[in-house]
């Protein structure tokens, strides 16, 4: 019960954060059809921002401060970058942010060096919010599911019950049409795009600190992200909440089980590797579910959970 | 351009030539290490301190009448694939050692690539100076006579942590939680060996294997210790996945007691803080905890060129490797892979912690080792701040050298006289 209760609340927590991460992307790819494969490079430079930001005035102004700076630096890639790369079409289109994703690295490794950053949780947060039975939850990961759902609340409101918002939905489905009627749609665009990284820079802040903050995690979180846009759905915003906390869950829950899944090619099998996969726990395979779930999800319903569209 | 400047110009280059050649007789270490990526703070933290280890020695006049060492860092981004092709590039340099020591999974590929390179260029045989990589195979079946480890090995480490549990009447429900590659398969099978000889009441609840340097979040795994219902956690992590299992049990305010490998290095006393105080052990051949004149002098000067908290002098065993190293040099009048090693496999040397001796049959050092205990700066026994955290490791238990001499397997097959 206790196991089943913080399970589900670490997993709630982490799927959260998940979806700071999956919605930008997902915004993005519904509105200008960009696959961004730089999506988590932001998520990388809003933790190391933070970090920056953080160390001088400290961690509160940091988390108002760095989304903003992340929002522009994105607005700023779609105006100058990926606008004039948008003519030569998807293509091009995606094999600028793989590039982008490249060099965003590297900036990291020669402004902050190879290795981790001391990016840690402000000392007011490092505490204990309630206790469930013996377990202790964190205020920071209370903190984490609190920001992402303000963050969810707030789009929904933008999206739905503001003038930008409808001509956002309106440059989305009908860009032609939206632009006759004198809307600056490549405006949008840059704005829809800004946004999205803004996002990703805010789960930065959140999830660097909570987690660890080095020049590898865009490439960690990155493989993931993808695999939450796929199975809720590319474009889908519901779909994008759902497949988060789904495999935030099944994530948390799977290192707990010692079910060994292969058992059946023990016995008797002659070659070793045979054997050794027999004796391979759920738990050890925690890591590779989502990738499974992916493949699964594509054989059964390449639309994903929410998905609009049908190819 | 005339005629005098042409041959001023040669004559200067002749000179840098001859000045070159006498500047190539520094004797060249490559340092073969994970230098980025998530666990690339442990090679980093390597480098400095062997670099100071061979600056002392150089300041002292070097070995062989004068010649210097110098290391030169290979990134092997902790991959055998890397480590390879950083191995192939220092041995087209002619560089004859090579040092490596955090992955087992790294180290084992360089035993069987030097062994092949050795066979096949037997004028440029190099050797392999382990300081870290602890899998039991690199002495036992896998045994070569050009590689030497000097730290304690899996089972010696589990031996000594295994006799303390043997005392620790508090124990009753163990949870072993490593990371899953062959070094922390090898610290589960042993540790479920030796206590169920030693300890046979004592039960073993769980047993996990989690990614190397893969896992961010370890709160499932805490869940899942605490459901086990564990008293005590026995883990050989280290680097990050030290740091963040020990954070993520202190914010769910886990109530354990750990035996680890590695909790004396890494950020951990910051992350254990005062939940851990006499909960908490390693084990280590030395800490600057350890009363020793030699070594206090040695910590204060390492301290004044690295005074940043994180940049701890954590590799005794570098000072006895180069130590050992220069004393075979000594020996064998000659930086042939061949004879050195020869001079190296069973020498006894004097250490400033104890004597030890490299088993001439395995090519593992024996060392004594300490399992010291978490406490607060100015109590038991803890005289200085581990990484400016205002905690560290004292009041050690100590295992002596011979104790550590666990029974080895190795056939090792001499190469015949050059």
């Amino acid at each position: 019960m206790e196991f089943a209760l913080i399970s589900l609340l670490n997993g709630a927590s982490y799927g959260m954060l998940l979806f700071m991460l999956s919605s930008g992307l997902t915004l993005i790819f519904g509105m200008m059809g960009v696959l961004n494969f730089a999506h988590a490079s932001f998520y990388m430079l809003g933790a190391y921002f933070a970090f920056q930001v953080s160390s001088s005035l400290g961690w509160w102004p940091a988390l108002l401060m760095v989304p903003l700076l992340v929002g522009l630096l994105g607005a700023g890639v779609e105006r100058f970058g990926l606008r004039r790369v948008h003519r030569f079409g998807h293509v091009a289109e995606l094999l600028f942010t793989f590039g982008l994703a490249f060099m965003i690295e590297e900036i990291v490794h020669l402004a902050w060096g190879r290795n981790a950053v001391d990016y840690a949780v402000p000392a007011e947060l490092d505490g204990t919010l309630f206790t469930l039975f013996n377990t202790a939850f964190p205020v920071y990961r209370g903190l984490m599911i609190v920001v992402s759902a303000g963050m969810m609340a707030t789009l929904y409101l933008l999206l739905t019950r503001t003038r930008i918002g409808l001509i956002i939905q309106a440059a989305l489905t009908h860009p032609e049409m939206a632009e006759s009627l004198g809307h600056n749609v490549p405006r949008v665009f840059m704005l829809t795009f800004g946004m999205g990284c803004a996002m990703a820079g805010l789960a930065g802040v959140i999830g660097g600190n909570a987690f660890v903050t080095e020049p590898s995690m865009a490439a960690a979180m990155g493989s993931i992200v993808f695999v939450v846009v796929v199975v809720g759905g590319l474009g889908s915003m519901g779909g994008a909440l759902a497949a988060s906390l789904l495999i935030g869950v099944l994530q948390t829950f799977a290192v707990g089980i010692e079910w060994r899944p292969l058992a059946a090619l023990g016995p008797g099998a002659a070659d070793s590797v045979l054997q050794q996969l027999a004796t391979l726990k759920l738990s050890q395979m925690a890591p590779i579910l989502p990738y499974l779930l992916m493949v699964a999800m594509l054989i059964v319903r390449p639309r994903g959970l929410m998905g609009q569209r049908e190819d | 351009m005339n005629k005098q400047t042409v041959r001023a110009a040669l004559a200067a280059i002749t000179l840098a030539g001859v000045a070159g050649a006498t500047g190539a007789q520094t004797i060249k270490l490559a340092y073969i290490e994970v230098l980025s990526g998530p666990l690339g703070a442990v090679g980093e933290l390597g480098s400095k301190n062997l670099q100071f280890v061979i600056d002392e020695l150089n300041a002292r006049g070097g070995v062989l009448g004068g010649r210097k060492f110098e290391m030169l860092p290979f990134d092997s981004k902790g991959s055998p694939q890397e480590a390879l092709a950083a191995l192939k590039s220092a041995t087209d340099q002619g560089i004859p050692f090579i040092v490596q020591g955090n992955s087992s999974a790294v180290a084992g590929a360089l035993v069987d690539a030097i062994n092949k390179h050795n066979e096949r260029n037997p004028a440029k045989r190099v050797m392999f100076l382990n300081f870290a990589a602890i899998d039991p195979d690199l002495t036992d079946e896998k045994c070569s006579f050009w590689h030497f480890r000097f730290d304690s090995h899996v089972d010696m480490k589990m031996h000594g942590i295994t006799n303390a549990i043997k005392a620790d009447p508090k124990v009753k429900k163990v949870f072993l939680i490593n990371q899953d590659y062959a070094f922390g398969h090898q610290v589960t099978r042993a540790a479920k060996e030796m206590l169920a000889a030693k300890r046979p009441d004592v039960q073993v609840v769980g047993e996990d294997l989690h990614p190397l340097g893969r896992v961010k979040d370890f709160a499932p795994y805490v869940a899942k210790i605490r459901a086990a219902g564990a008293d005590t956690i026995i883990t050989a992590n280290w680097g990050q996945d030290l740091t963040l299992l020990v954070r993520a049990a202190k914010d769910s305010k886990l109530d354990v007691d750990w035996y680890t490998y590695y909790a004396g290095a890494y950020g951990s006393a910051a992350a254990i803080g005062d939940a851990g105080i006499g909960r908490v052990k390693n084990i280590v051949e030395w800490n600057p905890n350890v009363v020793n004149p030699k070594m206090d002098a040695f910590y204060v000067a390492y301290k004044a060129k690295w005074p940043a908290p994180a940049d701890e002098f954590f590799y005794y065993r570098m000072k006895v490797m180069m130590g050992m190293l220069g004393t075979a040099l000594e020996q064998a009048k000659d930086t042939d892979a061949q004879k050195v090693a020869s001079a190296l496999e069973g020498m006894t040397w004097q250490g400033d912690v104890g004597e030890v001796t490299m088993r001439k049959n395995d090519h593992q050092l024996l060392q004594p080792l300490y399992i010291p205990t978490f406490a607060k700066v100015g109590s038991g026994g803890v005289r200085v701040s581990l990484e400016g955290s205002g905690y560290g490791f004292g009041n050690a238990l100590v295992v002596p050298a011979a104790e550590t001499a666990l029974p080895s397997s190795c056939k090792m097959q001499r190469p015949t006289a050059p």
